[in-house]
C-alpha cells in the first residue's frame, strides 16, 4: 500500500534466515526501500510480524515470512524449497541466525556447547548445502553469511562461539573454492562487536560497531560480489596481528 | 551495571542501570523483578532529569523502531516509539510528507515527542505534536495495553500526551503526516528591535505557517531586545524530494569553561544580529537548516564544557506576556550571565489534548547558561519566581531547577495527572518536584 521510490530493474530475490537479528533486520531495510523481494524466516512470530510490517512499509515488494526453528535441520530442505518457491527464485541467501550462548555454562556443560555448535556451526551447513546445490543448478546466486571476527582466533572469553564460527568461516572458505567457478558467489561476513540485542547490556557496548552502518557494508560487499568482509574494516588489520601473536604470549593474554 | 546516561544539559547525571528495549513485548516482561523503578528514556535530548532515574532503571527504547504501516492517501504512520523524527523524515520526505509539528532538533524519539508535547515553530497554526497524535499504544507494567485515542480510554490519552513518560511506556503510535512538494522553505528574516515591534512582526505574520525569533539577551540601552525575526511556508514550488545527508561534524572536544563567556556571547550575539546586513533578507532554504541549524553539529552541548547548560523555557499568557517578558529579558541582561541561544516565539490558541502540556496562549522565551554553580542558580530561581508572578509556567522537558513549589504552582493539576501514573514509572525530575506525593 506504500508508494515508493524503486529502482526500474527487477527487485531482487532475498532469503533471509534469521531475519530478526539485529545485523539482518538492518540489511533487511535498505533492501526494502531498494524495492526488493524477501523471504524472511524467524522462530517468533511476533517479532518476525513486526519485522515483516516495517520492512513492507519501507517499500519491500513482496515479503513472506515463516516462521521455523533452524535447529531442527530435518525441517530444512522442505523450508528451503518453500522459500525459493515463494519467491519465484532466488538470487541472495542471507544466513544470518546464531547464538552468543553462555561461554560460561558451556565451560560446565558439555551439552550447552554442543547447542551452540549445532545452531552456530550444523545449521548453516544444513542450510548451504541445499542452498549451494540449488545455486550451482542455476549457475547463479550469492550466499552471503555472517561469521564473526571471534573465529580468526579462540580467546578465554567466548572460544566456544569463537569456534563454531572458525568452523563456519572454514567450511565457507571450502565451499566457495567449490563453487565460485559455477558462478556462484560465497560472502563470508565478519562483523565485529556491534550494537545489537545480541550485545546489549555488554561492556562497553556503546562503544560497538553502529548496526546500520554494518549494514551497509553488507549491501555494497553482496553487490561488488567480494569473498570476505571485515565489518568495520579496521578489523582486518587487527585479526591479522591477534592471529600472528605466537601462542606463547597469546595463552598469557587477557582476551 | 550502572551508566552514566547523561541528559543533553549534561546536568545533572546520574547512574542508572540501562535496559534496551528491542520489541514491544520486552515491557514490562524485562522488568519483571526489577527495584527501583523504571523510565522510558529515547534519545535523552532533553536537557534536565526528565529523562534520567538515579540508580533506577532507563527503559532504552531507540531500538524499537520498526514502522508498522503508512497510509500515503491520508499521510497517517505508525510506527514503534523508539523511531526518531530523523528517521521519520527519511522515510517521509521522499514520499512527499513531512512531520506535523517539529522541535529544534530531529534526534528524538516519537514516544519522546509525545511525552513531552513538544511544540515548533507551528505552533500559533498547528497547535502541540500531541495534536497530530490518532492513537497509540501504552503498556502498563502490570501488563495490561491500552489504545489511547481521543475516542478510546481518552482520560490515558490525555494523561500521556505530555505525561513525561510517568504513565505507561508507549509501544507504537499513529502521527498524522502533512503532504509537501519541495523540501525547500520560503523564508524571510526581518530585523526587530524590542518587544513591541517584535508583535507587530507576530501580528503580521498570523498566515505563515513558521515564526521563530531569536533574541539578543546581551544588549542594553538602545538595543535593549532586539533580534532576528524568522518567519517561512513550505515552498509549493515542486522540487527534488531527495533523503537528506547523514551528518558529518560531530562537536570534537569539551570546550574549557571560560570559552563562553559573556563577552565571547556578546560578540556572537552582534555578530549574529548583523549578519543579516539588511532590515529583510529573503531565500529559498532546505528544510534542515531552517528546522535544525543545530544538529549539523551533532555534539554541540559540549561547547558549554563539562558542568553543562541550564536551560530556561517559560510562557506566560497574554495578559502579562509583554511586561513579563521585558522584565525577564532586563533580570537577564543585568545578570550578566550570558545566553548563547535565546529563542523568542508566540503561542497560538490551539489546545493541546495534554493534561500537562507546558504550551498555552502567549509569549514563549528560551534560554540557556552555562552552568556556573554560584551565579546560574540563583538567577534561575529569580526568574522562576518572575514567571509564576506573571502567570506563566516553565517547561519541564528543559529544567533542572525549579522547586517543588513552583512545580506545583505551575501545573496544579499534577496531583490529578499522578493517578494516571504507572506505579513502577518515575524519574529524578518527578521525584525532585512532587517530594511529597
Amino acid at each position: 500500500m506504500s508508494t515508493t521510490p524503486q529502482s526500474t530493474s527487477t527487485p531482487r530475490k532475498i532469503l533471509v534466515l534469521g531475519a530478526t537479528s539485529g545485523i539482518a533486520e538492518a540489511t533487511c531495510r535498505i533492501w526494502a526501500s531498494q524495492g526488493a523481494s524477501l523471504f524472511l524466516v524467524a522462530r517468533n512470530a511476533e517479532k518476525l510480524a513486526a519485522v515483516a510490517a516495517d520492512l513492507k512499509t519501507r517499500g519491500a515488494s513482496y515479503v513472506d515470512t515463516a516462521v521455523a526453528d533452524l535447529d531442527d535441520t530435518d525441517q530444512h530442505p522442505a523450508l528451503l524449497a518453500h522459500a525459493v518457491n515463494s519467491l519465484t527464485g532466488m538470487d541472495i541467501a542471507y544466513l544470518a541466525h546464531g547464538v552468543l550462548g553462555d561461554q560460561l555454562e558451556a565451560e560446565r556443560d558439555f551439552n550447552t556447547a554442543a547447542q551452540i555448535l549445532h545452531t552456530n556451526f550444523m545449521a548453516p551447513i544444513s542450510l548451504l548445502t541445499w542452498l549451494a546445490n540449488f545455486c550451482v543448478q542455476r549457475h547463479a546466486g550469492t550466499l552471503a553469511v555472517l561469521s564473526s571476527v571471534a573465529g580468526e582466533r579462540g580467546r578465554k572469553s567466548n572460544y566456544v562461539y569463537g569456534s563454531s564460527k572458525a568452523g563456519l568461516s572454514a567450511f565457507l572458505d571450502g565451499l566457495r573454492n567449490r563453487i565460485d567457478r559455477e558462478g556462484v558467489t560465497v560472502l563470508t561476513i565478519k562483523p565485529g562487536p556491534t550494537k545489537t540485542a545480541m550485545t546489549a547490556g555488554m561492556p562497553r557496548s556503546e562503544k560497538f560497531a553502529d548496526v546500520d552502518s554494518v549494514a551497509e557494508s553488507i549491501v555494497s560487499a553482496i553487490d561488488k560480489r567480494r569473498d570476505i568482509l571485515y565489518v568495520p574494516f579496521q578489523w582486518q588489520p587487527i585479526m591479522f596481528i591477534i592471529r600472528n601473536i605466537p601462542e606463547r604470549i597469546f595463552k598469557k593474554l587477557n582476551l | 551495571m550502572q551508566s552514566p546516561f547523561e541528559s543533553w544539559g549534561r546536568y545533572p547525571t546520574y547512574g542508572a542501570k540501562l535496559l534496551p528495549l528491542h520489541w514491544q513485548s520486552d515491557f514490562p516482561a524485562l522488568t519483571a523483578n526489577l527495584h527501583n523503578g523504571a523510565l522510558p528514556v529515547g534519545m535523552g535530548r532533553s536537557y534536565g532529569d526528565v529523562c534520567l532515574l538515579k540508580d533506577g532503571n532507563l527503559l532504552v527504547t531507540t531500538a524499537m523502531n520498526r514502522l508498522i504501516d503508512f497510509n500515503p492517501e491520508t499521510g497517517l504512520l505508525t510506527a514503534e516509539a523508539g523511531v526518531s523524527l530523523a528517521q521519520i523524515l527519511d522515510f517521509a520526505v521522499p514520499r512527499g510528507f513531512f512531520l506535523p509539528v517539529s522541535p529544534g532538533t530531529k534526534y528524538v524519539t516519537l514516544g519522546g515527542a509525545i511525552a513531552n508535547d513538544i511544540h515548533g515553530k507551528n505552533h500559533h497554526s498547528a497547535g502541540t505534536f500531541g495534536r497530530h497524535i490518532t492513537q497509540f499504544e501504552l503498556v502498563r507494567s502490570d501488563g495490561s495495553h491500552m489504545l489511547c485515542s481521543p475516542t478510546e480510554n481518552p482520560d490515558f490519552y490525555a494523561a500521556t500526551i505530555g505525561g513525561l513518560g510517568l504513565t505507561g511506556v508507549i509501544t507504537w503510535a499513529t502521527l498524522r503526516l502533512k503532504p509537501i512538494v519541495s523540501r525547500k522553505i520560503d523564508y524571510e528574516g526581518i530585523q526587530f528591535h524590542g518587544i513591541d515591534e517584535f508583535l507587530d512582526l507576530t501580528n503580521q505574520a498570523h498566515d505563515i505557517e513558521y515564526t521563530v525569533s531569536w533574541v539578543d539577551v546581551t544588549s542594553k540601552g538602545g538595543n535593549f531586545a532586539r533580534g532576528v525575526f524568522m518567519q517561512g511556508d513550505h515552498s509549493a514550488k515542486k522540487d527534488d524530494l531527495k533523503p537528506s545527508p547523514k551528518p558529518k561534524l560531530i562537536f570534537p572536544f569539551e570546550a574549557p569553561g571560560f570559552a563562553l563567556n559573556s563577552l565571547s556571547v556578546s560578540l556572537f550575539n552582534t555578530a549574529f544580529f548583523h549578519k543579516q546586513i539588511h532590515k529583510r533578507a529573503v531565500a529559498l532554504q532546505d528544510y534542515e537548516p531552517f528546522f535544525y541549524p543545530l544538529d549539523k553539529v551533532l555534539r554541540w552541548n559540549r561547547m558549554y564544557g563539562k558542568r553543562g547548560l541550564l536551560q530556561f523555557q517559560y510562557v506566560i499568557p497574554w495578559e502579562h506576556a509583554k511586561e513579563g517578558t521585558v522584565a525577564i529579558l532586563r533580570e537577564v541582561a543585568n545578570s550578566g550571565l550570558a545566553s548563547f541561544l535565546a529563542v523568542l516565539k508566540a503561542f497560538g490558541d490551539v489546545p493541546s489534548p495534554g493534561m500537562m502540556s507546558f504550551p498555552k496562549p502567549g509569549i514563549t522565551l528560551a534560554l540557556d547558561f552555562p552552568i556556573k554553580p554560584d551565579k546560574s542558580f540563583p538567577l534561575f530561581q529569580r526568574l522562576a519566581d518572575m514567571t509564576l508572578e506573571f502567570g506563566g509556567r516553565l517547561y519541564p522537558a528543559k529544567d533542572a531547577a525549579m522547586t517543588a513549589h513552583q512545580f506545583q504552582s505551575f501545573y496544579p493539576q499534577w496531583e490529578q495527572f499522578a493517578r494516571f501514573r504507572d506505579p513502577m514509572l518515575t524519574s529524578s525530575f518527578w521525584e525532585r518536584v512532587t517530594p511529597n506525593s
